[in-house]
């Protein structure tokens, strides 16, 4: 694959920024436009930017985690916010929040819907890398399927496929044929 | 306002339909997804009339928009956003197996298609196209 | 107690996530599961033997918002024997899966995906609000769709892809009708709901009763409607077929009682209507059956045949009536996943459904014969098995509401549901293998199959025993749950009483 030097550089400046700002989206969404799946989705437009300078390995090295396990622990992160409350004797996905001024940074309102957030963010993002992988490569036939691929070169068609079911078909009919020739009911309990 | 949206979702429904109806998966999936979209929107404008001021900072509103379709619709969109991406999967893997994504009659439906019209009487026939079947495709 | 409630669709989530994790460790996979869904089938159990305690029926709110603004989660008698029957399905599955290797072994996703599924189950029976229903759905059919396709071979996805798109035309329709159902009450709470469609033109409840029926009628299996369903189980592994036969279709059931019982009034109900698709889904269901050479088709279509019961006890809309569709429902799903895990036995053994192409089986292998047998006779309604007593519950609602004609019906297709058990049991068990199969049989010996198929297998099936030797208690609960869900202000007040 050819790269090209402008969209890498830019890439390499845009990826990380992305980033920030879907940060900032997951964090802002308790109670201004964002959240966890607007953020996740920003971060999945920045991963689609490294699939433009890259391709899939591009994607793959992207982050340091496989997109497997990010979508488990967005799941479990969001499944164990939500069942926390139970533990502590409240309904499911109750929640609560801490408010504290930290000098500088001025107050901050912790609730405990962020977690769950985080959670929905990685799956989000772990959903999206997983989709690169799946129809990013260059696609090709896949070699586990053997018979059923056609040769390498030649034009496949449909009814090459159907020829195989026919077969069958005839195989079956072959059967009906043989039975009634031994004048005995077929097994099912029917005669052709 | 609302007759517009609801006519855009009656075409949409109409064409998502009519794509559903074919037999290539990829049209298939792109029904599938106006159909959904149809739906979406009409859960939007169930929430009533446009020109609402939002449920933030309520400083003497007196009437503000229903949140709660937006974020059934909001739900909803995610769900058909996840299902095309498996539709796409699927269409992706029928393309792997078959390089087509014509999706085609049920194997038992054709056998008792063919049922019907194969007589027993023609059955030698059958065997013998059957042999020459297999012996192709031994070769 | 109200805090148990969510943790049938919790937990199975935070098991998924846990599996997602460990995909490299198939061990790993299957204790998380096995665990998982072990304590769900526990947990099921204690909810319902609470529910003496706490009226009959225990409610949370999510999030602890009160009930017409937030979700409610509702456990009622209905709810629970299927939260317990299905737990208990979804873990004889998860152990036979795990015998039969096949897409378990070689599918990193199989766990992870079939405890989502697990997770929409639950969140279908327990759910008290008509959207996050949908969303339930659509977790229990993604989850679905993925594993009937798990393995992509070509029939998988050719047959699978039918599922998938009837599948999403219903969900887009239930989107439609609930946008339709907000715009008329604002309200999407099943109990509030059921207090405010009343308000609504009789034709206007009509029209929602009727577009109800058609979306979870897609997903039952209900006439004329079915047409995907036995197109697209058989396909599916083994394993995959038996949970879908037993439960998907019946939760669809479920869905279709407990709509058109609460939000409807007595006098908007289509009730003959429902009593004319009930006789037709039977007939149509056997007739199918009937026609069909491949015992898994031949099972598929008896589905549909038995959803026609289930429907029919619902149309009566009396006491016994509705008992009698609640004691087939559970019963039937143990019954179907028990049949089609034996199917899977056969296919192991012998190579092959077809009838024609199998045979003798009664020799090689007569512990699945007997594995079969039993839920067969169960399923045609021989006494004194537990398919008796819900087939003679249902004939006697029948009878009670004067409906003759439709249980003349019933009568009928219990008959030739005998007759097409028969003919799987003369294809399969009896005579000589017609050839010596292609595949010799891998493993098993004298049980027939890898010893957790035959195991899982047999617990269930004595499990469907169990439910004949303890019939009359099952059937008072089934009663008491009937009483409850056709006086609606039962589940009305307690969804919307105020919390503490």
């Amino acid at each position: 694959m050819r790269r090209s030097v402008v969209v890498d550089t830019s890439v390499r400046v845009l990826f990380l920024s992305i980033l920030v700002l879907s940060l900032y989206f997951l964090f802002a969404g308790h109670n201004q436009p964002g959240g966890g799946f607007v953020g996740g989705l920003v971060a999945g437009a920045a991963i689609a930017l490294r699939y433009v300078a890259g391709g899939v390995d591009e994607v793959r090295s992207a982050l340091p985690l496989r997109a497997q396990t990010l979508l488990g622990l967005g799941l479990l992160v969001a499944a164990v916010t939500a069942a926390v409350p139970i533990a502590l004797g409240h309904d499911v996905l109750d929640h609560a929040y801490v408010e504290t001024t930290l000098g500088a940074l001025g107050d901050i309102k912790a609730t405990s819907a962020l977690p769950f957030d985080i959670g929905v963010y990685l799956v989000v993002l772990g959903l999206i890398m997983m989709m690169f992988e799946a129809f990013g490569d260059e696609i090709s036939f896949d070699e586990t399927i053997g018979e059923f691929s056609p040769e390498p070169g030649q034009t496949p068609t449909a009814p090459a496929s159907m020829e195989m079911y026919d077969l069958d078909l005839f195989a079956e009919l072959a059967e009906r044929r043989r039975l009634s020739d031994r004048h005995e009911g077929s097994p099912g309990g029917e005669r052709p | 306002m609302s007759v517009l949206v609801a006519f855009i979702a009656a075409v949409l429904v109409s064409t998502g339909t009519w794509l559903l109806l074919q037999r290539r998966l990829s049209r298939i999936i792109v029904g599938v997804g106006l159909l959904g979209h149809a739906a979406n929107l009409l859960l939007v404008v169930s929430g009533g009339r446009r020109g609402r001021a939002p449920l933030v900072d309520l400083d003497g509103v007196e009437v503000y928009s229903d949140p709660l379709p937006q974020a059934l619709a909001l739900t909803a969109i995610v769900i058909t956003f996840g299902i095309t991406v498996l539709l796409l999967g699927i269409g992706f893997r029928a393309w792997q197996v078959d390089q087509d994504d014509v999706v085609e009659d049920e194997l038992e439906d054709r056998y008792l298609a063919r049922r019907l019209e194969v007589d027993p009487d023609i059955a030698d026939e059958v065997e013998a196209e059957r042999a020459q079947a297999a012996e192709e495709g031994r070769r | 107690m109200s805090g148990l409630v969510a943790v049938p669709i919790v937990a199975p989530l935070i098991a998924a996530a846990l599996s997602i994790l460990v995909s490299r460790w198939r061990n790993a996979q299957r204790a998380i599961s096995i665990v998982t869904l072990g304590a769900l089938a526990v947990i099921a159990v204690v909810l319902v033997l609470d529910l003496d305690d706490s009226g009959g029926i225990i409610v949370a709110q999510a999030g602890g918002w009160p009930a017409p603004l937030g979700i409610s989660l509702v456990v009622d008698r209905l709810s629970g024997i299927m939260l317990v029957t299905s737990a208990a399905m979804l873990l004889g599955v998860l152990v036979y899966s795990i015998g039969h290797g096949g897409v378990e072994r070689t599918q990193a996703a199989f766990h992870p995906v079939y405890l989502v599924l697990a997770a929409g189950v639950n969140a279908s029976l327990v759910t008290g609000d008509l959207f996050n229903l949908f969303v339930s759905f659509e977790m229990m059919l993604v989850a679905s769709y993925v594993l009937i396709t798990m393995g992509g071979q070509r029939e998988r996805i050719r047959s699978g892809m039918t599922y998938v798109v009837i599948s999403l035309v219903a969900s887009t329709f239930f989107v439609v009708v609930l946008a339709l159902l907000y715009a008329s009450t604002g309200t999407i709470n099943m109990a509030d709901l059921a207090g405010r469609i009343a308000q609504l033109p009789d034709g206007v409840q009509l029209m929602f009763a009727l577009s109800l029926l058609a979306v979870f009628g897609i997903k039952a299996g209900l006439f004329p409607l079915f047409s995907w369903l036995p197109d697209s189980y058989p396909a599916a592994a083994a394993p995959v077929t038996a949970i879908f036969a037993g439960l998907l279709t019946k939760i669809g059931v479920y869905a279709i009682i407990r709509t058109q019982v609460l939000l409807f009034d007595p006098d908007v109900r289509p009730a003959s209507l429902l009593l004319v698709v009930a006789a037709l889904t039977m007939a149509v269901g056997v007739f199918g059956a009937i026609a069909q050479n491949d015992v898994k088709r031949i099972l598929s279509f008896h589905i549909v045949s038995q959803i026609g019961y289930m429907i029919f006890g619902l149309a009566l809309f009396t006491v016994a009536g509705v008992a009698a569709a609640i004691f087939y429902t559970f019963n039937n799903i143990i019954l179907k996943t028990t049949l089609l895990m034996t199917s899977g036995l056969m296919e192991r053994r012998g190579g092959s459904t077809r009838l024609l192409r199998s045979g003798g089986m009664i020799r090689t292998a007569p512990l699945v014969g007997l594995l079969f047998a039993l839920p067969a006779l169960s399923l045609a309604g021989l006494p004194p098995f537990g398919g008796f007593v819900a087939k003679f519950s249902v004939f006697d609602a029948g009878v009670g509401s004067r409906e003759w004609a439709v249980v003349a019906v019933a009568v009928l297709v219990s008959l030739m549901t005998m007759y097409s058990m028969n003919k799987i049991w003369s294809g399969v068990f009896w005579g000589e293998p017609e050839q010596p199969s292609e595949h010799e049989p891998r493993d098993g010996g004298r049980l027939g199959g890898p010893v957790l198929m035959v195991a899982s297998t047999a617990a269930l099936v004595v499990m469907g025993l169990a439910v004949m030797i303890w019939a009359r208690p099952l059937f008072e609960f089934t009663e008491r749950a009937a009483i409850e869900l056709l006086d609606r202000r039962v589940y009305i007040d307690a969804v919307l009483r105020p919390t503490p």
